[in-house]
């Protein structure tokens, strides 16, 4: 009975209603996106306009005065050995973290997906969702828990690994400090990152190669293709947006890596060999008072992040993905 | 996987001897076993190691990196509960990230439905803006949102903290809320309509029950974003009473290194993985279900 009023009572209603504004739709519209917006626009957008103008100010905070000095700030960070190391860290951090984290997700995934049999169906590997589950868990353990558990693991005199390293006969190792070397710092913390943010990707990965129309296996298959020939030419060309959403998100985040490196080395590290932008920016700010400065590297970040992400994309592009999109 | 479906399946495709093709397989399955098999015991090891050492005394934590504990004891527990502050934060991010996840909640859903179904001047400007909020790094906002919080009297305090999370949870709430209430099927919404229910009863009593699958997962998410964030209440909630569990974790941490008490330390860690543990292990599969939800739309 509703679905023949619907029928006959459907479209004339609807177009009135869309153009005749009543109270009962205006003050839901008012209330639904008021309450929110005012949130979002006061204390996300609004520090943001914020902080592109405080850049360009020798603002210290807490004083009244203000001065616009224009591109000071800029030239005086360009000028900032500390805080160039701390661009060249993240730089490496966005090279290094998203190439091995996507590398090693893709392989594990693929591994899982469709290491099976290769008779029959493309099946997966016998109990891969037993790997699945458990690859996936350090993606909900807090960030600065995996920096604070992993600070212990790599500890001089009590840490596990160099008990272990010890056992197996490497004196060298029993009290070798891996954060506090500078030659180590570095490497040991982006394997620690990396631990963190595998299993989602893996996760991600698996659910992209399952959506893969089991056809074009079994096609490359009877084309004669083998495991690793049917994972470049077919499963990569397939996933290759997810790879590029992947690496723009782990990108971002590794240009900021503020947690992990202030749970391993809160200090920057030995002779700063793992300070990263944003850790220079929160001293700045917070220990300094130095706002205008700080805020100008808030800039230099966020205009990093657009830059990191348009070079994907350009990359994607260029190495003739995205023309599928539009198919 | 039985012999018997493998030799059937193998008489059907004769593409390949069958012979070399099986022992191809068995290297494949058990490299790839092994390579799993490694990868999963870098994860499992170090968080039984955390577990273990948390029942250890400091020294016996010293004395030996792989000994067991010599009476298992929940002291450490305790005494990271009660001295080092970790039941205080522990309380305190209860009530911040509850609150912040229930406002964040109902005011994303009710963004994302009326920028989903209705058509209004303005509606893909918030939108994209929305997006662009999503991108930009917080480390660009923080120092202006700290002399806001400041200006409004709402530094270092709880409720500051939770209106802070629920405006930088919002535009994930929204963009991923977005889809399901546009994919929610008109003629729910024009029976309701007809019905004579008020915009405001569809919206409450129709649309939003029927979008439950997104919120559900959308709020895990929020869920773990919230428990595990760290650099909003290190600069905006400074107050020692008011810290929450990671900053609370942070600063434990970086005390521990001069007081030295490491089995409290190791006992506050595992105190601090406990609930993401027991939420992951209940919603599991919609976790899993959730990342995969993004791929395939």
């Amino acid at each position: 009975m509703t679905g023949l009023a619907t029928d006959v009572a459907s479209a004339p209603p609807r177009k009135r209603g869309r153009r005749r504004v009543t109270f009962d739709k205006a003050s839901l519209m008012l209330v639904f996106l008021g309450l929110p917006l005012t949130l979002f626009f006061g204390l996300v957008v609004w520090p943001i306009v914020q902080a592109f103008w405080y850049s360009l100010t020798d603002w210290s905070g807490f004083s009244a005065d203000m001065n616009f000095v224009g591109l000071r700030n800029y030239r005086t960070l360009v000028g900032d050995d500390v805080f160039m190391k701390a661009v060249r860290n993240n730089i490496l951090l966005a090279v290094v973290v998203p190439f091995v984290t996507i590398v090693l997700a893709f392989a594990l995934a693929t591994m899982v997906t469709i290491g099976g049999s290769s008779r029959g169906a493309v099946r997966g590997l016998r109990y891969s969702s037993f790997y699945r589950v458990i690859s996936f868990f350090p993606h909900v353990i807090p960030a600065i828990i995996i920096g604070l558990l992993w600070a212990q693991m790599f500890d001089p005199s009590s840490g596990l690994l160099n008990g272990v390293l010890t056992k197996l006969g490497f004196s060298g190792f029993e009290s070798y400090p891996w954060l506090g070397d500078k030659r180590t710092a570095m490497p040991v913390s982006i394997f620690v990152i990396i631990w963190g943010f595998v299993g989602f990707y893996m996760v991600l990965f698996i659910a992209a190669i399952k959506g893969i129309p089991a056809e074009l296996y079994d096609a490359a298959r009877i084309d004669g293709a083998g495991r690793l020939r049917m994972a470049f030419a077919v499963t990569i060309p397939m996933v290759r947006d997810t790879v590029q959403t992947a690496y723009i998100y782990i990108g971002i985040f590794a240009l900021d890596a503020f947690v992990y490196m202030t749970a391993l080395n809160p200090g920057g590290g030995p002779e700063n060999s793992t300070l990263t932008m944003s850790q220079d920016l929160f001293k700045t700010a917070f220990e300094k008072g130095q706002f205008g400065l700080a805020s100008a590297m808030g800039v230099v970040m966020a205009l990093a992040t657009l830059l990191f992400a348009a070079i994907v994309f350009t990359v994607n592009r260029v190495t003739g993905g995205g023309r599928r999109a539009q198919g | 996987m039985t012999v018997t479906t493998t030799t059937r399946e193998a008489a059907a495709r004769p593409a390949a001897p069958p012979a070399a093709r099986h022992r191809g397989d068995r290297a494949v399955a058990t490299v790839s076993h092994t390579v799993l098999a490694v990868w999963t015991v870098l994860i499992i090891v170090p968080l039984l190691w955390t577990l273990l050492s948390s029942f250890k005394t400091t020294s016996e934590i010293f004395a030996s990196p792989f000994s067991l504990p010599k009476k298992w004891s929940f002291d450490n527990y305790v005494s990271a509960w009660t001295t080092a502050g970790i039941g205080r934060y522990f309380f305190n991010t209860v009530v911040v990230v509850g609150c912040a996840l229930v406002i964040v909640m109902i005011l994303g859903a009710m963004c994302a439905y009326v920028l989903a179904r209705f058509t209004f001047f303005g509606n893909r400007f918030i939108y994209y803006m929305m997006i662009a909020g999503l991108t930009f790094p917080i480390f660009l906002a923080i120092v202006p949102l700290f002399f806001v919080m400041r200006n409004i009297g709402l530094l270092n305090t709880l409720p500051g903290l939770i209106v802070v999370y629920v405006a930088f949870a919002l535009p994930f709430t929204v963009f991923f809320l977005y889809p399901f209430f546009r994919a929610l099927p008109g003629e729910v919404s024009e029976a309701a309509e007809i019905d004579g229910a008020s915009e405001w009863r569809k919206f409450f009593q129709v649309m939003l029950p029927m979008a439950r699958p997104g919120m559900a997962a959308v709020a895990i998410f929020n869920f773990l974003g919230l428990w595990n964030q760290f650099l909003l209440p290190i600069a905006l909630n400074t107050k020692k009473n008011n810290y929450v569990l990671s900053q609370g974790m942070a600063e434990f941490a970086s005390q521990a290194g001069y007081n030295v008490n490491f089995g409290r330390l190791f006992a506050a860690v595992v105190i601090m993985i406990l609930p993401v543990a027991i939420v992951y292990i209940l919603f599991q599969r919609q976790l899993q279900g959730s990342v995969s939800h993004g791929t395939v739309q």
